[in-house]
């Protein structure tokens, strides 16, 4: 367990300001998270989940505020940057070459070489040891002979767990999921959930966005709750409630009609 | 404890009929070429030199063009240019030896400035498709149109452009053209079945959003394709000029559609991410011992387009076939 404040926060978001066409994405949202944390991100639709987790992983600019990782500002070019700083985003599509295996995705873009009499060869044994080994390490079992089959043959579970252990094997500090569990069955749902704890025991810091409350208040030490672009509310996991994480997403309205 | 994702593991069992079939239809056809010679003329078909030479050369041309293409295909592409680019390189060679002569320089300048000019549809080709985001098939249609007019121009008042060269001549008969399309051959599968770039050409045919995410400069590998199809089609270009001795800006025009299916007779997907050189192989071979071996058995030679379309569409549906069964809900 590492509640939040009691070491120094990995990630800082610092009064991040958006705004597209006129129209503000995001106001003045500050977060903070510590080491092996699992932070759960709610907020309805259009609430600015989405925005605020493409400025953390570089993919948009903020027009005010500040990210910093690792005691670092990150003010990044692209996506890449971040990512190379340990900051990985699974989307919810999980960006697998589904026509590759296993060892292909995991190094997919960072292939290791092997000079072959002066060729320079894809070291694919090596590729396929590593996959198994980053496939121990978080504890998924696929059948042997799957490693070599395009993962498109693997199912939706084992695919997120593709997707997982790549960030991890390129030393992911800070998990960003997106919607981890919204495309699979129940059973598949637990094991990524399981996952996630385990992730969070080895001291990966997560950043969980789900539809799901019952995901969030499983996996989360907290939750922080977005309304129409602001921060509506954070409140530890322990100490709150579906009911009121629900007041916090709709408002008033909810009140009103209570 | 380890969490075993039991349920819901897709079936792979009809990945091994798309990889297998074409070797199975290649064998059957020399087994029946074989048979019919035995029988009918007392002679061996394929224990003769100049069956296997014909075979080969015959296999040759669409070959060069069709290694290009393997990789467009892979990458999800389709290069529609190659049959005109190889025209207007064949036009270009042709000139370059009416310029030089008999002089020995000829050869070598020949094929620098062929592969040169053939480089610049290739680039304008991969610049439309992965930095302006035209589609292949349009793209490289234009630029079907623009090699197919530079080769008649260039070719001057006829079509044709007659070349004496003896080293010319070297490069285009026997078994020269045969090798070197082998060696070019076993290179290229090299570079796609071991290197990285062979390795981004099927990431991109899979799932082009996830290669760009991966970091893969998506862009400047599909123009690097581009290129190496274009510049294949050159080769084939040259290759034609010097075996006839002359350049014809339609050289290439009936091999496109030959090479596009011994790419896909050879088991590459045309959704792209699949496909493999030696697949490619296979289907030149099948397609020209369907045109040599008609010819052999005496049948009408219109009767090739059409079994040549027949093992088109078959192996499209067999593509299709794995589709549903390999990779569909």
């Amino acid at each position: 367990m590492n509640p939040s404040g009691s070491t120094d926060p990995i990630l800082e978001v610092k009064s991040v300001s958006i705004r597209f066409g006129g129209v503000d994405a995001l106001k003045d949202v500050s977060l903070a998270l510590a080491r092996g944390e699992v932070l759960g991100l709610v907020g309805d639709n259009g609430a600015g989940k989405s925005t605020l987790i493409k400025i953390i992983s570089g993919v948009y600019r903020p027009h005010q505020g500040e990210v910093w990782f690792e005691a670092r500002r990150l003010a990044p070019r692209d996506p890449q940057e971040v990512r190379a700083h340990g900051i990985e985003t699974i989307y919810q599509d999980l960006a697998l070459a589904d026509n590759l295996d296993v060892g292909s995705n995991i190094f997919l873009g960072r292939e290791p070489i092997v000079r072959r009499f002066g060729w320079p060869a894809i070291d694919r044994g090596r590729m396929r040891r590593v996959a198994r080994e980053v496939l121990e390490r978080i504890d998924i079992a696929i059948p042997e002979r799957k490693l070599d089959r395009p993962v498109q043959m693997l199912s939706g579970g084992q695919r997120q767990a593709i997707a997982i252990g790549r960030a991890i094997y390129w030393n992911a500090r800070l998990l960003i999921m997106d919607e981890p569990t919204a495309a699979l069955g129940v059973p598949e749902q637990r094991k990524v959930m399981e996952l996630i704890r385990s992730l969070k025991r080895a001291g990966v810091s997560i950043i969980l966005i789900s539809h799901n409350l019952h995901d969030i208040f499983a996996a989360s030490d907290r939750i922080a709750v977005l309304r129409r672009g602001e921060k509506a509310g954070e409140r530890r996991t322990a100490e709150t409630d579906g009911e009121e994480i629900v007041h916090l997403m709709v408002g008033d309205e909810y009140k009103q009609r209570a | 404890m380890t969490a075993a994702f039991s349920p819901s593991e897709r079936l792979d069992r009809p990945a091994w009929i798309g990889r297998v079939w074409p070797w199975l239809f290649l064998g059957a056809l020399l087994v029946f070429f074989e048979v019919w010679s035995r029988l009918r003329v007392d002679r061996s078909f394929l224990w003769n030199v100049y069956n296997v030479q014909a075979i080969l050369l015959a296999a040759s041309a669409p070959l060069l063009l069709a290694i290009g293409q393997t990789f467009v295909i892979i990458a999800a592409g389709i290069d529609l240019s190659v049959g005109f680019v190889m025209g207007l390189a064949a036009v270009t060679v042709a000139q370059v030896a009416v310029a030089g002569g008999e002089a020995a320089w000829v050869l070598p300048a020949a094929v620098v400035i062929t592969l040169l000019v053939c480089l610049i549809p290739g680039w304008i080709n991969g610049v439309l498709i992965a930095r302006l985001g035209v589609p292949a098939f349009i793209g490289t249609l234009g630029m079907y149109g623009v090699a197919r007019g530079a080769g008649f121009l260039a070719a001057g008042s006829g079509m044709t452009v007659s070349v004496p060269h003896e080293g010319l001549a070297w490069l285009g008969t026997g078994w020269t053209p045969i090798a070197l399309t082998g060696a070019l051959l076993a290179v290229m599968h090299l570079v796609l079945s071991t290197t990285r770039f062979g390795q981004y050409t099927y990431a991109i045919g899979g799932n082009l959003q996830s290669a760009v995410r991966a970091g893969i400069d998506v862009k400047r590998h599909l123009t690097a394709i581009y290129l190496v199809s274009a510049g294949f089609a050159g080769i084939g270009g040259i290759l034609y000029a010097a075996r006839y001795g002359a350049g014809a800006a339609n050289a290439g025009e009936p091999l496109l559609l030959d090479s596009i299916a011994a790419v896909v007779i050879g088991g590459a997907s045309l959704f792209g991410g699949t496909g493999t050189l030696i697949g490619t192989l296979i289907g030149a071979l099948i397609i020209s011992v369907i045109h040599f071996g008609l010819i052999f058995i005496d049948v009408d030679a219109f009767w090739q387009f059409i079994a040549v379309g027949v093992v088109i569409i078959l192996s499209v549906l067999i593509d299709q076939y794995k589709e549903r069964l390999g990779a569909g809900a």
